[in-house]
């Protein structure tokens, strides 16, 4: 079936005449531009990068939310993948033109760049953080799959020769050899996280976690391994770490989307479950079903979207098993979990009592008692140098030295020194209120969480 | 409860004290290859792979005084060593991990080799699915600095198989 509608994809773009260009790294008659809210314009002068965003797969990236669940905080939130890989595109090449006047490219690395750009996301599925949790599963491997594999997007890349779509697949996945190209799109800072920072505070409506891009992008210097920071350009590179910052406590690790992050994935731990045990669904998750079976192929991860997820999310309540209509219910109808501060040294001692007292109120601990930390995150605060670890930023000092920005920078210094961890416990607290039943249990809990705060 | 966290405990239970982060990262990551219950995701850097998940777990870790942190300096940089601690030990104890959970003598021997070596064999196993004369020539451009002789890669080779083969 996958390669029937392979075909007519192929067809239907022979019809469209998109095909015609055999090597296309030749500049588009007239330069294409997408109106952009945070980069004002996006420029598109390549047939390649014009053809890669045509491509079904690339498309698929506007029905794929940037912050999965943050919409349910913030409800700005609703900008897609798309969005933020067209602008971490145009990131890139504004940066390789600023570079391109401070050295020499070998004649593919420019739109190996582009490309990678465009393409570094390719691979993200409808709430992927939660997915590949519970399934084990890996975007990067799906975006490798995706540029590599009989896709539309395989075929634009291939017709540039050689090992293109290699090219491009190694740099997204830091193993190609020019690692300073490969620190313009993957580094501490780079086009991606330049953009999504930028983005994500504009749809989210915050009003901290602006910086001056124009001006990081002028005072960038390449160097063999990375790119470096003129000394001069160093408040416009703290301001940058300070909007990561920012932005990581107030948008990316908010509670209450941790929260609807923590019942999304309980949901899919729950169905998952259910469909091991041969329970009988009235609306049977066929489009995932070889997800649950790890034998997913590319065909069907194409297909997966988020409509596609809260199609069954709607089904399932009306499902029979409780706790999964009610945790789609509570998803679907904003009705999250509630959330103490927890200390896992001092929970640790309380656990078997909770496990033990939810059981006998009849509330699943398995789905209904969650601890939620800062290392589930995708997410991650500046850093400075630890030997052999991650690289940090280098500014580059009037005597051509190299120096490590929190070494230099005071502000930098003193956010990197700060407690970057923290653990939440969710928990239904309308259930444990609703106390007509079990209501020893139920209080004794209600005390155990809250005295866990320290209240 | 913190079920990934307890892994990581029970692995440096196991071993005694791990020193370096890097040798911490590589020890996990060939673990997770030889079928180990790690879940850390990882990505390939600058030496091999490495799991900032993994980096925040024990910072979370250190934080809660799950594990002792040593700092100490060594030339121009830091190298930090690791052990469990009394509390680690209590939390360890109240998870209640299935006997077996994580194999201490892979995990042993692991520890047994150099940091260095840890690196090319993650990295040897990171490339796993290529034909092994790509994967020596991955290294050779992506490790040009380590200066990996053939006789190191054929090792790192050897020590795959013989771990594969022995647990």
């Amino acid at each position: 079936m996958s390669e029937q509608y392979g075909e007519r994809e192929r067809e239907k773009k022979q019809r469209k005449g998109i095909t015609r260009m055999n090597r296309p790294d030749g500049q588009l008659e007239e330069e294409k531009v997408f109106k952009d809210p945070v980069h004002r314009y996006i420029h598109v002068r390549d047939q390649l990068i014009w053809d890669l965003i045509g491509t079904r797969e690339f498309q698929r990236l506007r029905r794929i939310r940037q912050l999965g669940t943050t919409y349910l905080t913030f409800h700005g939130a609703e900008h897609t993948r798309f969005n933020h890989s067209l602008g971490v595109y145009e990131i890139m090449r504004r940066m390789v033109e600023n570079l391109e006047k401070k050295m020499t490219w070998e004649t593919d690395e420019r739109l190996i760049c582009l490309a990678a750009a465009l393409l570094h996301d390719v691979g993200h599925g409808p709430f992927s953080h939660s997915f590949e949790k519970v399934f084990d599963t890996d975007h990067e491997e799906w975006t490798r799959r995706i540029i590599l594999g009989d896709t539309e997007i395989n075929e634009v890349l291939s017709r540039m020769g050689g090992n293109f779509p290699e090219h491009v697949a190694d740099v997204i996945a830091k193993t190609y050899e020019n690692k300073l190209i490969v620190s313009l799109i993957s580094s501490q800072i780079d086009a991606d996280r330049m953009d999504y920072l930028l983005r994500d505070a504009f749809y989210t409506g915050v009003s901290y976690g602006q910086f001056d891009m124009e001006r990081i992008l002028r005072v960038m210097r390449p160097m063999e391994d990375q790119a470096v920071f003129k000394h001069s350009g160093m408040h416009a590179v703290e301001d940058y770490i300070m909007s990561r910052y920012q932005m990581y406590w107030q948008v990316y690790f908010h509670p209450v989307t941790r929260s609807a992050e923590v019942i999304l994935s309980k949901i899919l731990h729950r169905a998952k479950k259910l469909l091991a045990e041969g329970y009988d669904f009235q609306q049977t998750p066929k489009h995932f079903l070889s997800l649950f079976e790890s034998t997913m192929t590319l065909e069907e991860y194409i297909r997966l979207d988020e409509s596609i997820i809260f199609y069954y999310f709607q089904a399932w309540e009306q499902e029979e098993d409780a706790i999964l209509r009610d945790l789609c219910r509570r998803f679907m109808d904003r009705r999250l979990f509630k959330y103490v501060e927890c200390d896992p040294s001092k929970q640790m001692l309380i656990w078997p009592e909770l496990q033990r007292l939810f059981t006998a109120a009849g509330i699943d601990p398995d789905y209904y008692l969650v601890i939620d930390s800062s290392s589930d995150l995708p997410y991650d605060f500046y850093r400075p140098g630890e030997k052999d670890e991650r690289m940090p930023i280098h500014l580059l000092m009037p005597d051509g030295s190299l120096r490590e920005l929190s070494r230099e920078s005071d502000v930098v210094e003193a956010i990197s020194g700060k407690k970057r961890t923290d653990h939440k416990l969710y928990f239904p607290e309308d259930l444990l209120l609703d106390q007509k039943e079990y209501g020893e249990e139920k209080r004794r809990i209600l005390s155990l969480l809250h005295d866990q705060e320290g209240m | 409860m913190l079920h990934e966290h307890a892994k990581l405990l029970s692995l440096l239970k196991g071993t005694g004290e791990v020193v370096g982060r890097k040798k911490l990262q590589k020890m996990v990551y060939i673990a997770k290859k030889m079928n180990q219950p790690f879940r850390e995701k990882y990505q390939f850097h600058m030496y091999g792979p490495y799991s900032e998940e993994l980096t925040l777990q024990m910072e979370e870790m250190c934080q809660a005084d799950f594990i002792g942190e040593v700092r100490e300096k060594k030339g121009g940089y830091y190298q930090y060593r690791y052990e469990i601690a009394a509390k680690g030990e209590e939390f360890l104890e109240a998870v209640r991990l299935p006997e077996g959970t994580v194999n201490e003598n892979l995990l042993r021997r692991l520890n047994d080799s150099s940091s260095k070596f840890l690196e090319l064999v993650s990295t040897v196993l990171y490339f796993e699915h290529l034909p092994k004369e790509e994967i020596k020539a991955k290294i050779e451009k992506l490790k040009a600095r380590q200066n990996y002789s053939a006789e190191d890669i054929e090792e790192a080779f050897s020590y795959i198989e013989s771990l594969r083969n022995s647990h």
